[in-house]
């Protein structure tokens, strides 16, 4: 604490060097901060799906149709407790950009096997019993600022023609961070109104006994209906949401590239200038060594100083992403969740740390080395 | 006329005996100072002179614990500073000696309390206690009223004023004063000599500085004139005569 005040005068000895590469942590910081929350958008359903659920589609592509049939094989099949299905809608509502899942869904099933949402059983009750009866999410009621009772109209794309739907019910999450913005309706209804592939499913989901079973109940699936007019490819929901994941490109690999890339011009910019820093002071350096100061002394001053920035940079920057991220999903609805999480902001913390201190870290080592016979005679 | 003669004839303070230093320039070996002897006592304000390159601001550095000898040793108080570690060495200086340099070397972001503060930062002493040595000092150099001023708002005589106090707070065995007045009017350099002169008479302070300036080095209790790295005690032209 006593050198506090040498620390402050020289981190405000030039004021616009230290603001500006401030601000290049800030930056740096509060990108990351849209990239770790972005890269937690995109994997949530990754990191959230169930263990004991294994999630089954047409072996050629998820957008080809399974034989409604299967569903009494595969609750013969052994290991399994229970299976439900469900197709993708993608309609759309009043507009092109009010983009939301939307879902046709057995009514019957579904509700047990997805527990992690939670729906009051009077709503569950009218669901049942209304056809053209919808639940929705949650954040999508909110988004559209719908209530029980509404009439939803929505244009189908795929299937067309307007379809009209009652809010019957909203679902919740148990889970921070389990998507409540999607619209569910009876599969029912759905089959009876398209146009084609009637008595077929986008993709069936079904619960295992045991979870360590999974790669063999996969294998038994996979291989019941192989060689048929519909083959199956069976895995389990993580590998699946994974898989989906991935149909959007390698984003892991691309927020990793950025993130490295600004860390590392980063790691220059704060090297540089502690280094301009350091060797400005090279005198005061050596008469602080003169008088009394010895070298871990300076170094851990320069490294402080260093610190001092990354930290207060840094910090700005991931607070200010983490000010954005409360403001919820940007994209109005295209991400479930949009939510920086701690883990991501402790992964922060540790880089500003990291890059605080290696910037110093060479010009600390050059002012712990100083001669300072050598340093006053340069003056 | 005495050559190697900086052997005071009372009780010393400080001790250097055959004390060398040799550079080496690429292939040129350069000799700065020769088997050099000297000693200052207790309370004795020593002058050195002599022409750039003589080796006069080596030996101050030497006698610092700035920089070690080729050979030869020097003790401080009993103290063999030649054999210290660079660590040791180091809180030596922080202990036994005040630095004035011919530049001031102030913190230019640092106001004159603050930088004359910088060697008790080093101690143990709390905060009330180093802000009363730190206004004693500047009572000393006579700028109690600029306490709060940062060098760019002071002259160059202030300047070394602070630079004196910030020497002496600590309460050095003794001072090395690298022209002090080398960067001021003759009106500064007189106040500064006139200080360093009471620090000498009214505190008791041991004093070794390094002049260009014949009136001030006439103010030395002794003056020794260092010449191609011998030193001789007395004036240059003495010296040579």
């Amino acid at each position: 604490m006593r050198y506090m005040r040498l620390l402050i005068a020289n981190l405000k000895r030039r004021k616009i060097r230290t603001i500006l590469t401030a601000g290049s942590f800030a930056v740096a910081l509060f990108l990351y901060g849209l990239l770790a929350t972005l890269r937690s958008s995109f994997n949530q359903g990754v990191e959230i799906a169930g263990v004991d659920r294994l999630t089954i589609i047409n072996k050629i592509s998820l957008i080809m149709p399974l034989p409604l049939a299967y569903r009494e094989q595969l609750k013969q099949i052994s290991g399994v407790t229970a299976v439900t299905y469900a197709n993708w809608f993608g309609g759309i509502y009043q507009d092109e950009s009010n983009f939301f899942p939307q879902f046709a869904i057995d009514h019957e099933t579904w509700i047990t096997m997805f527990q992690e949402y939670t729906i009051p059983p009077e709503q569950l009750a009218d669901f049942n019993r209304d056809k053209e009866g919808c639940i929705v999410g949650r954040k999508l009621l909110d988004r559209f600022g719908w209530k029980i009772g509404d009439r939803i109209p929505i244009q189908g794309t795929v299937y067309g023609g307007t379809w009209e739907f009652n809010i019957r019910g909203v679902y919740d999450g148990t889970r921070p961070d389990d998507d409540t913005s999607a619209f569910w309706f009876r599969f029912d209804y759905f089959d009876e109104r398209r146009a084609f592939e009637h008595g077929t499913v986008g993709w069936y989901t079904v619960k295992l006994s045991n979870p360590d079973d999974a790669a063999a109940v996969a294998k038994e699936i996979d291989q019941r209906f192989a060689n048929s007019a519909s083959e199956t490819t069976t895995q389990t929901e993580q590998a699946f949401a994974s898989s989906f994941v991935k149909q959007m490109g390698n984003i892991e690999l691309l927020l990793l590239s950025i993130g490295s890339v600004v860390f590392f011009t980063l790691l220059l910019v704060t090297g540089n200038t502690m280094a301009i820093a350091v060797r400005e002071r090279v005198n005061e350096l050596a008469v602080l060594k003169a008088i009394g100061y010895p070298g871990w002394l300076l170094l851990a001053l320069v490294l402080a100083e260093s610190l001092t920035l990354a930290i207060a940079g840094g910090g700005f920057g991931l607070l200010l992403a983490k000010l954005f991220t409360l403001g919820g999903d940007p994209t109005g609805g295209m991400l479930g969740s949009f939510r920086l999480q701690p883990m991501a902001m402790l992964y922060g913390a540790a880089m500003i740390v990291a890059v605080g201190i290696a910037a110093g870290l060479i010009p600390a080592v050059s002012a712990m080395r100083l001669r300072v016979v050598n340093a006053l005679r340069r003056v | 006329m005495d050559r190697n003669n900086g052997q005071a004839r009372n009780l010393s303070l400080i001790q250097a005996r055959n004390l060398s230093k040799h550079y080496r320039r690429g292939d040129e070996d350069i000799n700065v100072l020769h088997g050099l002897n000297l000693d200052v006592a207790q309370g004795d304000m020593v002058a050195f002179m002599g022409p750039s390159g003589s080796g006069k601001t080596t030996l101050l550095n030497l006698l610092g614990g700035l920089d070690l000898p080729t050979s030869g040793s020097i003790s401080v108080a009993g103290d063999e500073i030649t054999s210290m570690s660079g660590n040791k060495l180091t809180a030596w200086r922080a202990r036994h000696v005040g630095f004035v340099f011919q530049m001031y070397n102030l913190i230019p972001v640092l106001t004159a309390f603050q930088n004359v503060e910088l060697p008790l930062l080093l101690t143990r002493l709390s905060r009330a206690e180093r802000r009363a040595h730190v206004e004693t000092a500047l009572s000393v150099v006579g700028l109690p009223n600029r306490m709060h001023h940062f060098p760019r708002q002071l002259s160059g005589g202030q300047e070394q004023r602070v630079a004196i106090a910030r020497a002496i707070v600590a309460d050095p065995t003794f001072l090395l004063c690298d022209e002090p007045t080398g960067d001021l009017d003759r009106k500064s350099a007189g106040e500064i000599i006139d200080l360093i002169e009471a620090l000498v008479n009214e505190h008791g302070k041991t004093v070794l500085l390094v002049t260009h300036d014949p009136l001030i080095a006439d103010r030395a209790h002794r003056v020794y004139h260092l010449d191609k790295g011998i030193l001789i005690e007395g004036n240059g032209e003495e010296a040579h005569q």
